[in-house]
């Protein structure tokens, strides 16, 4: 990993280039190295005249200690493998380095040459690979370093030129140049390298904020992207990422967002909101009080439920434990009441598998669940819960295939999400549950939930089954 | 010297005023943990033994211990009071909710005594006036407990008599544990006595008349012996007859039998109850009027004397009329003699008006098999270890047995049909008699893996909540995943310089665990794949025309359904071209192997790992070399950097090589067969490797467009020479680009001195573990460290997974139930997940 960070002297602005060696307080003729926790940090000149003066920071990183040591590892994942580009990237270890070898140079104070640090120079800093991991398609050095008036040079490194048809990696080797103090310029790289590479190798402690606030004092204020660097930078304190997920889980049904869930449909209200005031009518039509949201996600339809005091009892189960943590999370369930505690509970468990301990409730919510399964695991669904269940109603919500014509952003033939395994008509749902009605004698009806467009029906299907009307 | 008779599984309650010996009784004739006293249970909840205010909290705390030892079957010995009714009420329900005889042994000791005693206890000492009570408690009791309840009450009323008294516990009635059999378990016979002697004579029976020529004994030269499971009578030509002769099978020792429901209605009307006459019963009456006063009291007797169920077997059989869920098994209370009986009904009626059973085979899940009748079926099968063995003779159908051990079946077909029956005979396959049903609790931990022969292996709640969602969202089909592949070790770290892994220490190893010859498999560079091939789709309970399935290591399909299906049919002709279908004797076959090329399944693993971190680390060493040699050129001293980020440079080129070499032509499937797992009845394991690769070859050869050939050597550890050609063999091989190769034992299956040795040890060529330990791993300063690394977890974790696929293997072979063949596979699975907290 390698920064260099040049300064020119521009004929008649007076300036030594060579005095980047007292800004930097680094002796222009040595090689210097720092021992760092995850590797050696040398700081040396590979130019140095009176016109041009190069300072370049090399980070050698230990590959080895750094996917060994639990320090380092944190629960990132990027380093559960000895193969990764960390020691190649700029990326918050970068970050690290420039903290603690120019420690001096970015607090601005020069005893030798206060003019020169408080003067907006002429630099050019260059970084070989930069990632921009997470930028979802969106390349965010220009988003990021355009608005400080930094001129960018960027390149994209393809991925293997033995197979062209890979494309691009996603890293580039970058060049910054533009006319800024010294300290400004590295407090700048300290705080957007790791938001570029939005994974950050270690613990973020309690004055991360604090630190975030020091570092970005004069610049970030007023950047257009002030949210995301702070979003990005924060992203990896547990806290924090357990209150974004709560936002995201918030805005969204099962775990995943789908198209028209917070788009505004025909009414001002999104699809996701309708859909789950939806199924919350159909129980409280069907008199069902005693719930099982089988397959709950982080809890949207939960917390609705939650909030409800008809609803007597509540069951929420999901296969991923991950979502029962974030269910957990959004209903505040440790601070809850012994009374409450009862009344709402939540279960890992699986929608292929029998499970005794959702017998005896009055309803059985799948909402946006099917068609996250395979076909040939519906029939296990259905004798789960139609047979060994065997709840009053079951109410079962889905996407009307139909209706994705309706969305621009989704290809032809593409599904709403990409864990989908199918997406049916509304003939086709209607057949599946007349066919699981009739064979476990439940009498079922259809709803449309969101707007009913006369060509293709509305975005989500519902059907409610029920022992009654058998 | 009196004998006292206690159940040996059950409940016994000492009742006795304080001071009536209770305590030193129990001492002198129980096991210690046998024996719940009410006072150490006070003392337990509240300090102290004597404290009466926390006499609730602890009865209930007794009365949870005792439940707890009652489920595990275990005789318990309440040392409490007991004289007041209600506290022995609360104890009898203990007991009847676990299917326990209770009995009470009272110490009716002169009140005197207790005094006495309650003086000597110092601190522990009880008002007087509270034995007082208590003595006219018990008194009172005396009278009223005979109608409580209790199976016995033994009553000792003199010290005499405590001080002489012993305890004989005895066996329950339905315990034939003893008997191992070989049995022949035949079902409903209703009357039907023509049919009963040609199905005894076909299974080889001797028969031995009366003075009337009536069959009145039949016996196997071999000692078989028959065991009925109920309804001999009733609806059919002859319950006389078929009573005479079973009689006296049962008591010359040749049968063994339960009662039915049939001969439970018949003994309450030989007794002269108010019983309907109905379903045949009228019949029965008749003919035994007619067979004078000594059959009739015979009958009576004998029809009494039936039990509700046996366990035969060393508890490995059950033998009830209707079935016997597990919990019941070995038990004795009303309602596990009504469900054996009787069975039980949801309390719906179907269009025949008739009451719909509950189908607890559906749900079975014990250890023991279940041979029972009562429901006509219209033909046997195992469902859940357990087979219904009544297939409607008296209807016209068939009288069946089966033999066990063999599970072979041996029917008759009846001569006639003697009776209509209610509604039509049930397949055994019908929905309510789905085996296929998984269910939560078979896949939530901690988990017990018992396997046949290979031990038990035990996964945490951890490790199986780790593998639900894979198992449920990702997997394919449960009835079509049949086996998982174990991870497989790396050899100990080499200590040779410039190498992690060689072939010295892999070969060391076995000859170490005793295996004289070993092969040596070349390593394909492909993903581990398991491909199932059926060509009976039935026994896998899948569509028609299905032809089997192709998945991962986790279970994943490989392909989409299209390309999967041209991929089986291929394998297919290749198998037919082969002729392995007659060789094997088999329909279905489950083969283990790799399919290639690997980014057919790691494309996004090489394009997001691998050929990113190619990329960084090519362009930022490039980078780096370049400003270090501009340093140089400034005068600076870098040499020593600069040759390290050289050499860095090229190891990052190096790792681009290595990785190249798995991009693959993603439509030039191809799969390296190298072991035949299953077939039919049969495992495989104990079968050399050179027979495996033998199958693989012909494979290979009868359809080289998709089946590959792996190439391998066989190896006498012994001898140098052969060793060494190994290690040469190994040596070209990577050098070539390939990735390595696994030794395994040429004997397949082996145990060594401390326990199962690995089936497989991989030894990973130098090039190759770039892509694994990352470009510079060869580096002196790394390599020295990546040395270290521990072998030894993962190997154990390579023979539990290993047992439990052969388990899976076995069980599905055996054709045994879905749920215990999913366990295995699912115990795999997660011993190979991350481990997750299921508790919330």
């Amino acid at each position: 990993m390698l920064v260099t960070i040049t300064l020119d002297s521009p004929v008649g602005s007076g300036i030594n280039a060579m005095d980047l060696s007292h800004l930097l307080r680094k002796h222009p003729a040595k090689v210097q190295n720092f021992e760092l926790p995850v590797g050696t940090a040398y700081v040396f000149y590979p130019e140095c005249t009176e016109q041009r003066t190069t300072a370049a920071l090399l980070l050698q990183i230990d590959p080895i200690n750094l996917v060994r040591s639990k320090r380092f590892r944190g629960n990132s994942g990027i380093l559960d493998y000895y193969v990764n580009d960390r020691p190649y990237a700029a990326s918050s270890l970068t970050s690290v380095a420039i903290g603690k070898v120019l420690r001096s140079a970015m607090t601005g104070i020069s005893p030798s040459h206060q003019e020169l640090a408080d003067a907006r120079l002429p630099l050019t800093l260059k970084l070989p690979v930069v990632s921009s991991r997470g930028g979802h398609g969106v390349d965010l050095v220009s988003a990021l370093f355009e608005p400080l008036g930094w001129t960018i040079e960027q390149q994209a490194i393809e991925l293997d030129e033995e197979f062209p048809q890979w494309g691009d990696s996603q890293y580039s080797s970058v060049v910054l140049s533009g006319v800024e103090r010294l300290d400004v310029a590295l407090r700048q790289l300290y705080v957007l390298l790791p938001v570029l590479d939005d994974s950050k190798h270690y613990w973020v402690g309690d004055d991360e904020t604090e630190k975030l606030a020091r570092q970005g004092e004069g610049w970030l204020e007023n950047h257009p992207e002030r949210d995301l660097i702070t979003q990005r930078y924060l992203v990896h304190q547990k806290s924090l990422v357990a209150m974004a997920e709560a936002q995201i889980s918030s805005a969204d049904s099962a775990g995943s967002q789908q198209p028209g869930d917070s788009a505004e449909t025909s009414s001002v209200v999104p699809l996701r909101v309708e859909r789950a005031q939806a199924v919350l009518n159909a129980l409280k039509e069907y008199g069902a009080q005693r719930i099982v949201d089988m397959g709950c996600g982080p809890g949207a339809l939960l917390r609705r439920l939650q909030a409800d005091p008809y609803f007597t009892s509540i069951i929420g189960t999901d296969v991923s434990a991950r979502s029962l943590e974030q269910a957990a999370a959004a209903l505040h369930l440790d601070e809850r009441s012994d009374a409450q505690q009862e009344r709402i509970k939540l279960l890992h468990s699986s929608a292929v598998y029998q499970d005794e301990r959702l017998n005896n409730f009055d309803a059985i919510v799948l909402m946006e669940v099917i068609e996250h399964l395979d076909g040939s695991r519906l029939p296990a669904l259905v004798s789960s819960v139609f047979g060994a269940n065997s709840p009053r109603v079951v109410v079962v919500t889905t996407p009307n295939v139909e209706y994705n014509v309706k969305y621009p952003g989704l290809d032809h033939h593409a599904l709403r999400h990409e864990d989908h395994r199918f997406e049916w008509t509304r003939a086709e749902f209607e057949a599946w549950a007349q066919e699981t009605a009739g064979e476990h004698s439940y009498g079922v009806q259809f709803r449309t939930i969101g707007a009913n467009d006369p060509q293709v029906g509305s975005p989500t299907q519902m059907a409610i089954f029920s022992k009654e009307q058998a | 010297m009196s004998e006292l008779q206690l159940p040996e599984v059950g409940l016994v309650l000492l009742v006795g005023a304080s001071g009536s010996g209770k305590s030193s009784f129990a001492a002198r004739h129980f096991e210690a943990f046998e024996v719940l006293s009410s006072d150490y249970f006070r003392g337990l909840v509240g300090n102290d033994e004597t404290d009466q205010s926390v006499s609730k909290a602890a009865f209930e705390a007794l009365e949870f211990v005792a439940g707890k030892r009652l489920e595990a079957g275990l005789l318990t010995v309440v040392d409490a009071t007991n004289v007041q009714q209600s506290a022995r009420q609360s104890l009898i329900e203990v007991a009847r909710k676990h299917d326990v005889l209770v009995s009470a042994i009272v110490l009716d000791v002169p009140i005197r005594l207790c005094f006495e005693r309650n003086e000597q206890r110092g601190r522990r000492r009880v008002p007087p006036g509270a034995i007082e009570r208590q003595h006219k408690e018990l008194k009172r009791s005396l009278k009223s407990m005979r109608r409580e309840g209790f199976a016995r009450i033994h009553v000792l009323d003199t010290e005499e008599q405590i001080a002489q008294a012993s305890i004989l516990r005895h066996k329950l009635l339905n315990d034939f544990r003893d008997q191992t059999g070989p049995f022949d378990v035949i079902g409903d016979v209703h009357g039907c006595l023509d049919e009963l002697v040609m199905l005894l004579e076909k299974l080889g029976y001797r028969f031995e008349y009366d003075a009337e020529k009536n069959p009145a004994n039949a016996v196997h030269p071999q000692g078989r012996r028959a065991v009925f499971v109920g309804d001999l009578v009733d609806r059919g030509p002859d319950s006389v007859g078929v009573l005479r002769l079973v009689m006296g099978m049962v008591r010359s020792g040749a049968a063994l039998a339960v009662s039915g429901n049939h001969e439970d209605k018949l003994v309450r009307a030989l007794r002269g109850r108010n019983v309907n006459l109905t379903h045949g019963l009228d019949q029965t009456m008749d003919q035994i009027q007619q067979a004078g006063a000594q059959l009739k009291r015979d009958i009576t007797d004998f029809c009494a004397s039936l039990i509700s169920h046996l366990v035969l077997d060393e508890g490995k059989l059950v033998i009830a009329h209707a079935g016997l869920i597990e919990k019941y098994q070995g038990r004795a209370s009303k309602r596990v003699r009504a469900f054996a009986l009787y069975g039980q009904v949801t309390g719906e009626v179907d269009e025949f008006g008739l009451p719909v059973r509950y189908p607890w085979a559906k749900d079975y899940r014990g250890s023991a098999a279940v041979l029972f009748g009562h429901t006509p079926m219209t033909e046997v099968a195992w469902i859940n270890n357990t087979a219904c063995l009544d297939t409607g003779c008296v209807f016209g159908g068939q009288l069946s047995a089966m033999r066990y051990p063999e599970r072979e079946v041996v029917a008759v077909d009846a001569l006639q049909q003697y009776a209509e029956p209610g509604r039509p005979l049930e397949s055994p396959f019908g929905p309510q008699r789905e085996s296929g049903v998984l269910s939560m609790e078979d896949v939530t931990g901690p988990l017990r893996l018992k396997t046949s022969s290979m031990g038990t292996v035990k996964i945490s709640a951890e490790q199986a909540a780790g593998a639900l969602e894979t198992m449920s969202r990702f997997a394919t089909d449960p009835r079509w995943l049949r086996y998982l592949p174990p991870t497989m070790s790396p050899a100990e770290s080499s200590q040779r310089p410039g190498y992690l892994e060689h072939p010295d220490e892999a070969l060391a190893y076995y000859k170490k665990q005793g295996v004289s010859k070993v092969i040596c498999e070349q390593k394909h560079m492909g993903s581990r794949a398991v491909m199932l091939l059926a060509r009976n789709p039935e026994r896998f309970d899948a569509p028609e025309g299905w032809l089997g399935t192709l998945h991962t290591r986790t279970g994943r399909e490989f392909l989409d359904h299209g390309a999967e299906r041209e991929l089986l049919a291929q394998a297919h002709r290749a198998v037919d071209a082969c002729g392995l279908w007659q060789e094997l004797d088999t329909d279905w076959l489950i083969l283990d192997g790799e399919l290639l090329p690997w980014s057919l399944k790691a494309e996004s693993l090489i394009k997001d790992s691998y050929a990113s971190v190619g990329a960084s680390s090519v362009a930022a060493t490039q980078a780096t070399v370049q400003v270090l040699e501009q340093a140089a050129g400034a005068g600076l001293e870098v040499s020593a950097l600069l040759a390290s980020v050289q050499e860095q440079h090229r190891n990052a080129r190096a790792f681009r090589d290595s990785y190249r070499r798995y991009v693959g032509d993603k439509e030039q499937l191809r799969f390296a067969a190298f072991q035949v797992l299953a077939a039919q009845e049969k495992t495989f394991e104990s079968k050399d490797h050179g027979w495996h690769m033998g199958i693989a070859q012909r494979l290979a050869e009868a359809a080289p467009k998709l089946f590959i050939q792996t190439e391998w050597t066989s190896v006498e550890l012994d001898s140098e020479e052969q060793v060494q050609a190994a290690v040469d063999w190994w040596e070209q091989l990577t050098q070539a680009g390939g990735e390595g190769m696994v030794v395994k034992p040429w004997g397949n299956l082996q145990r060594g001195a401390k326990g199962w040795i690995q089936p497989g040890i991989k030894v990973r060529g130098r090039e190759y573990l770039r892509i694994i330990y990352g470009p510079d791993y060869l580096e002196p300063q790394n390599l020295k460290r990546l040395r270290q690394r521990a072998t030894d977890k993962k190997r154990a974790r390579a023979i539990h997974e290993y047992i439990l696929g052969l388990e899976a293997l076995r069980l599905s072979a055996q054709g045994e139930p879905l749920w215990k063949i999913h366990q295995m596979v699912f115990g795999v699975l997660a011993l190979e997940s991350e481990p997750i907290d299921p508790r919330l």
